[in-house]
């Protein structure tokens, strides 16, 4: 198929379409509001559910009513939308019910703004809502990626009876770029042995998250668990740019991974030995790649559009063998190439130590700069 | 004490059984408790009109959170007053099915009222079994938002004051108002006239929904002895007394579609 001029938030809803997406709730909140709009025209057209529910809440409900007949099901929000969803997400994991979501993050906390922003990862790959569970979570750079990954997150929320959550950003929501969509699979209603569609000709079924017998809800933890670790052994996707001869590496995803690669290729074109890892999928995350990096490299710099999140996980795999440095731009600030170019001359020139909390002194840096 | 195996010589002289749509389960029920009265009418219901296969429920958080245990259906159990958000998500993927939440006051007149609200607006063809006994069951007897003036509970010791803490809500004559709602009548479960008429709303609620005639909803006046602190007995004089003058029972939405239902 030949490639088309198309905005992000309205890629990764055709894309949804296109892989068999067959019921959709949501509700307008900018930046992603172009989703809900383009499938309240789309779906209907191919016969398929649109709610344009009364609240996050409302949406997350009514997709776990719908992943609970084994149909494919999305919502989509943006930050504090997300956070409205937290409760039927924690609900949906422990129903073990597949769904796929799309947060468009933006500036927080509370009502922030509308600029694109990364401060959701914690909440998103640490789970966000009450006891134990973990989404796969896909964070694209492109709008092409965009495409791609929500594709996968169905595939990957089927196969796993999981939520598959694509975190991205207002940035690339709101940004159009070519892109190749995919040919519209047919829609084909899996015969699941869970799924709840009225017993006819077979004994009833019950989907629940509720166990009040604590061994019965110990053992559902820990079937979540091997399932999480199942995922992590087949799942995990990064991008790797100059990495082989590289001295120090660059980690960052989303929009802040594309804005670093900008800089990493103008710090190769000043011979400096840099190259950078993006991660892909966040949750789970690349942990080996890093660990192998840090036993062989002088120096990390993480880079976010938020204030050291990721950093923790990077921080784990590293396990203090390599100093690493972090910079970023939270609030629904977008770094510059340069401004990272700068950071990476910064690290590659001066004297690094390992530290616990390098946010300390990039605090420090960023204050004498925004005063 | 022994089981006598009766062998019912004339089955079709049989006047009554326990539902098909039952599960073999006793109910966690309290004594005097009319929630196993409600489950009995909708199960009769579902057999009458032969929907048990095709029939998906939706439990609430409250007392009646293991629903899904005594029916012999599909079941789902939704966080507490989404049932009818959850209702939705199901219906809208499979129309043909028939999709009922069971839902009791704090759930759907507190923490649940905009999904119940909205449920209704968009005309969601969908039935829900309100139980309303004016009290938090499950919790250990609190304040419900249809806890009548004056009337003591655990969080509000000294009675219900409306000057601090309102007025009990009306749900059905609220829901009533809307465009989408198909048939709303309250019942009372206090006594056999009124559980049988309680029974027919149930009926008709489903086949409300059966016809694609829009959202339905059958509220029914029910007793919480435990809660309450007094006998079953006392009970179900109390709804009788106390709850019937403050929650009128009656029809406030039969659209004229439903009304010209013959079945």
């Amino acid at each position: 198929m030949a490639r088309e001029l198309i905005k992000g938030n309205n890629a990764m809803a055709e894309a949804a379409v296109r892989a068999g997406l067959e019921a959709y709730f949501g509700y307008p909140i900018t930046p992603q509001s172009e989703i809900l709009e383009h499938l309240s025209r789309r779906l209907p057209e191919l016969g398929r559910a649109f709610v344009q529910a009364e609240s996050e809440v409302a949406a997350i409900n009514m997709v776990y009513g719908a992943a609970c007949t084994g149909v494919r099901v999305m919502s989509s929000s943006s930050s504090p939308g997300v956070s409205l969803m937290t409760e039927g997400i924690s609900y949906i994991a422990g129903t073990e019910v597949p769904c796929v979501l799309i947060n468009v993050m933006r500036g927080g906390p509370g009502l922030g703004n509308i600029a694109p922003a990364q401060g959701d990862y914690y909440q998103s790959v640490y789970g966000g809502g009450h006891g134990d569970y973990k989404l796969i979570v896909l964070a694209p750079s492109t709008v092409q990626e965009s495409v791609d990954l929500t594709v996968l997150a169905f595939d990957l929320a089927d196969k796993y009876r999981a939520i598959a959550m694509v975190l991205t950003d207002g940035s690339l929501g709101q940004m159009m770029e070519p892109a190749e969509m995919p040919e519209l699979r047919p829609v084909v209603r899996k015969n699941w042995d869970w799924a709840v569609t009225g017993a006819i000709g077979r004994p009833r079924r019950i989907l629940s998250s509720i166990h009040l017998e604590v061994h019965e809800e110990e053992e559902t933890n820990l079937r979540l668990m091997k399932r999480w670790f199942e995922i992590e052994k087949n799942e995990i996707r990064y991008k790797e740019y100059y990495l082989d001869d590289a001295e120090f590496v660059v980690v960052g995803f989303g929009t802040a991974g594309r804005v670093a690669l900008s800089a990493v290729r103008e710090a190769r074109q000043m011979g400096i030995k840099v190259g950078l890892l993006r991660p892909i999928t966040l949750s789970p995350f690349p942990f080996d790649v890093l660990d192998e990096l840090s036993k062989r490299v002088q120096g990390f710099l993480v880079v976010e559009m938020n204030m050291g999140q990721m950093l923790t996980d990077v921080q784990l795999a590293v396990k203090g063998r390599a100093p690493v440095e972090f910079y970023g731009r939270p609030g629904g600030v977008v770094p510059f190439a340069d401004e990272i170019l700068a950071e990476i001359q910064r690290m590659t020139t001066s004297p690094l130590s390992v530290v616990s909390d390098p946010r300390k002194a990039w605090l420090e840096r960023m204050l004498a700069v925004v005063k | 004490m022994a089981t006598v195996e009766v062998e019912i010589v004339k089955p079709q002289n049989q006047v009554y059984c326990r539902p098909h749509s039952f599960t073999d389960f006793s109910t966690h029920y309290c004594p005097g408790c009319t929630h196993g009265v409600a489950h009995r009418l909708i199960a009769e219901a579902l057999d009458e009109m032969g929907i048990q296969e095709k029939t998906i429920g939706v439990a609430p958080v409250g007392c009646s959170v293991f629903a899904y245990n005594y029916f012999d259906i599909d079941f789902v159990e939704a966080a507490h007053g989404r049932a009818p958000a959850m209702a939705t998500g199901i219906k809208r993927v499979l129309p043909d099915r028939v999709v009922f939440t069971y839902q009791g006051d704090g759930d759907l007149a507190s923490i649940g009222m905009a999904e119940i609200m909205h449920a209704a607006g968009r005309g969601e063809n969908i039935t829900v079994i309100f139980i309303n006994n004016a009290i938090y069951g499950m919790t250990g007897g609190q304040m419900a938002p249809t806890t009548l003036p004056g009337q003591k509970t655990s969080s509000s010791p000294l009675g219900r004051d409306v000057e601090l803490q309102g007025y009990p809500l009306r749900m059905s004559e609220m829901i009533a108002k809307m465009d989408g709602a198909g048939y709303v009548v309250r019942r009372s479960l206090h006594d056999p006239a009124n559980i049988r008429k309680a029974k027919k709303a149930i009926r008709t609620a489903f086949e409300t929904q059966v016809r694609g005639l829009g959202f339905s909803m059958v509220e029914l006046l029910s007793t919480c002895p435990t809660n309450w602190g007094i006998t079953p007995i006392e009970s179900l004089k109390w709804v009788e007394t106390n709850m019937v003058p403050v929650f009128p029972l009656g029809d406030y939405k039969v659209s004229s579609a439903v009304g010209d239902l013959r079945f």
